[in-house]
């Protein structure tokens, strides 16, 4: 009896000496066989401050516990503050791999809820931006799932059409990277003779590119090796869970919002959708290389059926006239001054609406007091659905699959923790 | 700080201070504290056309024990701020810290309830970086700026931080 | 789209006509209110039954209207796959009795929504395995999406390490 006793208080005294304000442990027999490991929030492969406590038996994975909220930034307590307008700018930090799609999202749910309608020319840049935003985040998730499994070569050529496309989006909105382009009833600025240019020379160059990224991985038995039946998840865990996006579709199922609740102009387009069994990681790479050439598709036909004409709607209580106007006319002034200070007064109602952006189905929940600011504005966040999955993923792999895993799956934490 | 101490005043000394200022401000190795969107923008500071690797920093060491400057990119929150705080006081000296983008130097567009609103709040910066996201060329230029700091030999304790348009 | 809404209504008020509070409509989309106490059982429902299979919960959220009583709602986003059609489920919660069911045991991807519709405006949801914050640190007592709290916060309520 007394030799287990003084075994237990012995244990426990080292595990007190041990612990301190930042460190806490599971008291089931941690000095045993298990073993709490910290991958912690700085850390070169989460994809950003992302936390995971793995609890070990050696070196396979018992459990995961992921935990968020390092870059909780308040964005719906902001929205609550601001106009609709002013909060476009926010949504470009949001899923910052590719802003254009945060852009689109939000102002369709903006006019779904003020009920207006954009002219055609709009719908059809929109449909543009939103399939090279995809084309860039998906070239950063190639670069970075390549290297953290290894292939360092495809960063560096991922990122250098990665600048291409910068400097398409540097003519096209005026900024790099965070673009805040579209504006609620079109867009900031038209497309411009140079730009059009531009991006037809960076589609018909890209496939090839993408082709020898391909050839470098496609039958490297390092990366099938790595990516071949890690991390498997079954069609009904993935749907129970709430997965979306390409890591739903390389389970089998075919959920793409492009097709099931088509919006701008998706529905008149001809393009297949990316879907592959098996539900490992291997099978969400080739679902995200099928998708980069789907949308280099959609940007040809987009490219040659686009009409001329206004890129914004002509509503003037909702929508911000054109600037040459309001420093010349009377009444384009007026209603500047109004829309920009007390907001576009959409009706007392709510809505959700969502599109699908390059990680999945990024939504807007809005309700509105009929007033300039939101009420309550609700992003549903494809990342921090995507992260839950994360402890089934992990179950029973290794430490050194972690990685692997991580980078097929693609969270953006700017997205999860909004 | 062993170089430091091993020799007293003198004309050879300084000669030879020099020259370890220079070897030092040629090969800064950066530790990205890369926490949002300006991270992308610092990889971005490493691929082909803005080369950061002839400016001498070859690699982005994550480790905090072997790196010199640190750089801050992205809006820092509560929650963050003391796993940052800590990654700092891992560094050995001499270390400098570069503060990149609007949200790391002043809180940014984030004018709410969890976010830090600077990290000078809680940790001495040596060059800021205007930007949202700044480019990167201007980032290079920060990294000059430091250069220039390691070269006169100033460094913690004595610094006067430098603001970069 | 219509005949999805008539399907809709009409099973709902065949099994469960006395949860239904209310029902209304807004550019297309159908919001039912449902009684606190029931909505496990109606969701069960939903997703089990063969024609209308909602099996993927899509959000589910908490907001504060800020009125004397009925303070508190929560918010369920349905989709189904097969008949490609979104319906909306709305609970009052009331200030003084800050508790609702949970529906982790139905889809297991209301674990984390449940957990952040807690950590921002302090809804109890029973039942529920693991009921703890999600943005803000453990240590932080305010809820911060609720109307009184301030947007820059309270000073002193999250502490910075020293310089």
């Amino acid at each position: 009896m007394a030799p287990k006793r003084t075994e237990a208080i012995s244990k426990e005294k080292i595990l007190q000496a041990l612990e301190d304000a930042d460190t806490t442990f599971l008291k089931e027999d941690p000095l045993g066989t298990d073993m709490v490991l910290n991958m912690g929030p700085q850390h070169p492969a989460t994809h950003g401050v992302l936390r995971i406590l793995l609890r070990l038996d050696g070196e396979t994975i018992i459990k995961a516990v992921p935990e968020i909220g390092y870059l909780h930034r308040g964005y719906e307590k902001l929205a609550e503050n601001m106009t609709f307008h002013e909060f476009i700018p926010h949504t470009d930090r949001l899923d910052y791999l590719a802003p254009l799609s945060n852009n689109v999202a939000f102002v369709l749910a903006v006019e779904k809820l003020a009920g207006l309608e954009i002219p055609e020319r709009a719908k059809y840049l929109r449909v543009i931006c939103c399939e090279l935003a995809r084309i860039s985040s998906h070239l950063v998730w190639l670069g970075s799932m390549a290297m953290d499994v290894g292939a360092l070569t495809i960063l560096l050529w991922a990122f250098r059409e990665r600048e291409k496309l910068y400097d398409i989006f540097d003519v096209l909105t005026g900024v790099r990277f965070t673009t805040s382009y579209t504006r609620i009833g079109g867009l900031a600025q038209d497309m411009t003779e140079q730009c059009e240019k531009m991006i037809w020379e960076f589609i018909d160059q890209f496939p090839e590119k993408l082709q020898e990224c391909e050839a470098l991985l496609n039958k490297n038995r390092i990366f099938i090796e790595r990516c071949d039946g890690v991390g498997v998840i079954s069609k009904e865990e993935a749907i129970d869970i709430g997965l979306t996006g390409p890591a739903l579709r390389a389970c089998g199922v075919e959920y793409d919002i492009r097709r099931a609740d088509p919006y701008l102009i998706y529905d008149q387009l001809d393009f297949r959708v990316a879907v592959y069994d098996g539900g490992d990681s291997l099978a969400r790479y080739y679902v995200r290389i099928q998708e980069m050439r789907e949308s280099v598709k959609i940007v040809r036909q987009a490219l040659e059926k686009i009409p001329k004409g206004p890129i914004k709607a002509a509503e003037p209580k909702q929508v911000l006239p054109d600037k040459e106007r309001v420093y010349t006319k009377m009444e384009e002034l007026i209603h500047d001054f109004m829309v920009v200070n007390f907001g576009i007064n959409p009706p007392i109602g709510e809505i959700y609406r969502a599109i699908e952006s390059p990680k999945g189905e990024l939504g807007f929940y809005i309700i509105s007091d009929g007033s300039g600011n939101p009420w309550r504005l609700k992003i549903r966040s494809p990342s921090m659905v995507n992260i839950q999955a994360l402890p089934i993923l992990l179950k029973g792999q290794m430490i050194s699959d972690v990685v692997a895993i991580i980078g097929s799956l693609d969270p953006v934490m700017g997205e999860a923790d909004k | 700080m062993g170089l430091e101490n091993l020799m007293g005043e003198g004309f050879l000394t300084t000669r030879l201070e020099s020259l370890i200022n220079w070897c030092r401000k040629n090969s800064l190795w950066p530790m990205p504290m890369g926490i949002s969107c300006c991270a992308i923008e610092l990889m971005a500071v490493g691929d082909p056309r803005h080369d950061i690797a002839r400016f001498g920093s070859e690699v982005m060491r994550f480790s905090p024990r072997q790196s010199d400057v640190m750089i801050v990119a992205g809006t820092v929150t509560y929650k963050m701020a003391k796993v940052v705080r800590k990654i700092y006081d891992q560094m050995p000296d001499p270390k400098w810290v570069i503060s990149m983008g609007a949200c790391a130097s002043s809180g940014g567009m984030y004018r709410s309830y969890p976010v830090v609103q600077g990290i000078d709040l809680f940790m001495p910066v040596d060059v800021y970086v205007a930007g949202c996201p700044p480019r990167p060329e201007n980032l290079l230029k920060a990294l000059m700026e430091v250069q220039k700091k390691v070269q006169q030999g100033r460094m913690a304790g004595r610094r006067e931080p430098l603001m970069i348009e | 789209m219509d005949e999805m809404k008539e399907k809709v209504l009409e099973k709902l008020n065949e099994h469960f006509k006395h949860s239904i509070l209310s029902t209304s409509e807004f550019r297309g989309e159908l919001t039912v209110v449902i009684k606190k106490e029931d909505i496990v059982r109606v969701c069960e429902f939903l997703k089990v039954d063969e024609e209308l299979h909602f099996d993927l919960l899509e959000d589910l959220t908490g907001v504060d209207m800020f009125t004397p009583s009925d303070r508190f709602q929560v918010v369920y986003h349905l989709y189904s796959l097969k008949n490609k059609y979104r319906l909306r489920l709305k609970v009052h919660v009331d200030e003084r009795d800050l508790r609702a069911p949970t529906v982790s045991g139905v889809w297991s991807t209301a674990n984390w929504h449940e957990r952040e519709a807690y950590d921002m405006f302090g809804i109890i949801f029973e039942g529920h395995p693991d009921l703890r914050r999600l943005y803000m640190p453990e240590e932080f007592e305010y809820y911060p999406l609720r109307k009184d709290f301030p947007l820059m916060g309270i000073p002193g309520s999250l502490l910075l390490p020293k310089k």
